[in-house]
């Protein structure tokens, strides 16, 4: 008896050994510093990241489909990798897992209203090109009689937490010298509805989500104060390590904005492809040479826009008056016409 | 039974073997997880404890601003969740005895209400209690402009509790110091049982202290809360989410130190009582001197596995909106990108805080032990 329960001990031993080795030939195996490239050819679809509960931004429609400029700007990355708008697969991320999803491999692209800092940018992921500019704001009852931002001083404010926004009001507090109550919560529904339940006088957040919100609930009057007159430039981002994947995005996104530039959209892709003018011709792919730089198919602009559209019109689809939001274009206007979106050279 | 000499096939070599395979499998995870840290760009290091937090905290019991640094934001996590334990160990506590002594009652109705409400608490999942407690908060009480007054100087609004304090007007430091050293002075005497002595020193403390009020002409001056703008200002204010956080966690808790006294109280035979009687002590002399001191020595070790449970769930109270170590550590580690040292410092900080509860537990079990030799 004795001697079988020790070979049996042995023979545990000798199976925790084994499984040892195994474990230690590991180290090393998933290597993301890979061509991402090569690796979403091979599965098949581009996983991006997503919100949940972002309106305009990304967020799954009635029909349970996902909708809004954040989500359109991955189908372009999906239509220049893939060819194909729907091979691309969305993973719902809080504002605390993100960027630890980026980092560990689980999506290959990041456009989920990050706001492009210095912090972020030296911790592993490079921002590629901003798709939409936005700003901190405080909205308020119009009930109160708040105006400006003093008239906040001694105000209970929902902020959310893993977000920019609660560096913001910090700082609000400290330049102003105002006294401000923060309530604090990790997930966007609890801090709305406390804002929606009396909890708070004012809610802090990126401007254009408090639009939505306040689209949401028509019957409420709102005030809006923006928080400073800084600029958050909501920013795409991928992993360090491919710069092959990096220039893809980068060029996915500025497919938008030159096809805005050049006069292309949806409706008219298909006749401007016999156009004389030889940047349209260059941007259409009809001269070859731009894909073929990036290791892509020569025609993934034109792709791009006949199956998304160009970014005037991705903005009015989510954000503009098509979406019910009704968010005006502001600095998310060309730079032609007095905005921050810069159109490069597909040269 | 005992084995001078171990044997080396049978002892040392299986020893040897499994702590072996510990190690590597140590080395092994600190070798995968250096090699994917490197690959990825990332350094391990405490260096950014020193940065500007520049968060805001909601709330806390030390003193913090956004111009502090991670390690001072750390601290005051502490200091609330140390705030959040102590409280709730000792309220439910407070409310477990008499819960515990309703269930053993004779009393028909007594008995059912505390075991309802015993299994309600410990039966349905803390976070809920916690939503619930906080949904009732704010949905239900007035806004600030119509504030709810139950007594003179109490307000009670959806922006929590606010409450008149008083305040000491004049040089109050010595004051302070000598009801402290009487106070300590009175606790120690009567913790070694000399209860003479110590009442001595508590009539002294208050004759010298009131000789001190007196002479420093030392006065109190109430500190009204008052309806500013938005919120009242002035006096000691409990904000809703802590309020919640107590409440729930406060019933939570009791209704399971209600059934750690309830089993200690059961587990002494009754054979004791008959004991006791026989003796000639009256029923409330057979409970404090024979059945208490037994019973107390059965309810601590479960006592302190529900002291760490306490600590543990403190946690919860993110879900609310309270401000402790773990939601600060995960706020850290957004802003920051540290996640492997703001996790150590958690793991730390929790191992240390538990422990600390156990050996004082421990002790407190010498003590009993003696007591009931």
């Amino acid at each position: 008896m004795t001697g079988r329960l020790t070979t049996c001990r042995w023979g545990v031993l000798a199976l925790f050994c084994a499984a040892l080795a195994g474990c230690s030939s590991e180290p090393g195996r998933q290597a993301p510093g890979g061509p991402t490239l090569a690796e979403v050819r091979a599965r098949g679809y581009v996983r991006c990241g997503a919100g949940r509960d972002t309106v305009g931004f990304s967020a799954p429609d009635a029909h349970g489909r996902w909708r809004g400029l954040d989500v359109d700007t991955c189908r372009a990355v999906a239509v220049a990798a893939l060819g194909d708008r729907d091979k691309v697969r969305f993973v719902p991320l809080t504002g605390q897992q993100r960027i630890t999803a980026l980092l560990t491999g689980e999506i290959d692209v990041l456009p989920r209203t990050t706001t492009w800092t210095l912090q972020r940018d030296a911790g592993g992921i490079n921002f590629t090109i901003p798709n939409y500019y936005d700003f901190t704001a405080f909205m308020i009852r119009a009930d109160s009689g708040a105006r400006a931002l003093r008239d906040l001083d001694g105000a209970s404010i929902c902020v959310q937490t893993g977000s920019l926004t609660e560096i913001v009001f910090a700082d609000v507090a400290r330049r102003h010298g105002l006294t401000l109550h923060p309530v604090i919560f990790d997930n966007v529904q609890s801090t709305r509805q406390a804002f929606l339940s009396g909890r708070c006088d004012a809610l802090a957040t990126d401007q254009s989500a408090l639009v939505a919100l306040r689209a949401l609930e028509p019957d409420r009057r709102y005030t809006i104060i923006p928080a400073s007159d800084d600029i958050a430039p909501l920013t795409p981002a991928v992993r360090h390590g491919d710069d092959q994947w990096f220039d893809i995005v980068k060029f996915a996104i500025e497919a938008l904005i030159v096809a805005e530039h050049l006069g292309i959209d949806r409706d008219n892709v298909e006749a401007m492809r016999g156009s004389r003018d030889p940047a349209i011709r260059r941007f259409l792919g009809v001269e070859p040479g731009n894909g073929r730089a990036l290791g892509i198919r020569d025609d993934f602009a034109y792709q791009i826009v006949r199956q998304v559209g160009n970014y005037a019109q991705v903005y009015d689809d989510n954000l503009g008056a098509r979406s019910g939001l009704n968010i005006p274009r502001g600095p998310n206007r060309l730079r032609r016409d007095g905005g921050l979106m810069l159109p490069i050279g597909f040269y | 039974m005992v084995r001078r000499r171990h044997d080396f096939h049978r002892w040392w070599l299986p020893q040897l073997l499994l702590g072996g395979t510990v190690l590597a499998l140590l080395a092994a995870m600190a070798v995968t997880v250096t090699g994917n840290m490197a690959l990825r760009a990332m350094t391990v290091s405490l260096g950014f404890l020193d940065n500007t937090a520049r968060f805001p905290i909601a709330e806390s019991v030390m003193a913090y601003s956004p111009v502090d640094g991670f390690a001072w934001a750390f601290a005051t996590g502490l200091g609330n969740t140390l705030l959040l334990t102590a409280t709730i160990i000792v309220a439910s506590i407070l409310l477990g005895i008499p819960l515990a002594l309703a269930r053993r009652s004779g009393h028909l109705l007594a008995r059912l209400s505390a075991g309802a409400f015993v299994d309600g608490v410990r039966n349905t999942p803390l976070v809920i209690q916690l939503l619930f407690w906080y949904g009732v908060i704010t949905v239900s009480l007035p806004s600030p402009r119509s504030a709810f007054q139950p007594l003179s100087g109490i307000f009670l609004t959806d922006r929590g509790l606010h409450v008149t304090t008083l305040g000491i007007t004049g040089t109050a430091l010595p004051l302070v110091v000598t009801l402290t050293i009487g106070l300590v002075a009175t606790a120690t005497l009567a913790w070694r049982g000399r209860l003479h002595q110590a009442s001595i020193v508590s009539l002294g403390t208050v004759v010298v202290g009131a000789t001190l009020w007196l002479a420093l002409d030392l006065g109190l001056r109430p500190d009204v809360p008052r309806l500013g703008r938005y919120n009242f200002v002035g006096g000691l204010t409990v904000t809703p989410e802590l309020a919640a956080v107590l409440l729930g966690s406060v019933l939570y808790a009791s209704g399971f130190a209600a059934e750690i006294v309830r089993a200690g109280l059961a587990a002494v035979p009754a054979g004791q009582w008959d004991a006791a009687r026989a003796m000639g002590l009256n029923d409330r002399q057979s409970l404090r001197l024979v059945i208490v001191p037994q019973a107390l020595r059965i309810m601590l070790p479960p006592m302190t596995n529900q002291f760490v449970s306490v600590l543990k769930n403190s946690t919860l109270a993110l879900v609310v909106g309270y401000p402790e170590l773990n939601s600060i550590a995960n706020t850290t580690m957004n802003h920051t990108g540290h996640a492997l040292e703001c996790m150590l410092v958690l793991v730390l900080a929790y191992l240390t805080l538990a422990g600390g509860i156990s050996l004082a537990m421990n002790a407190l079990d010498r003590r009993t032990a003696r007591w009931t030799r």
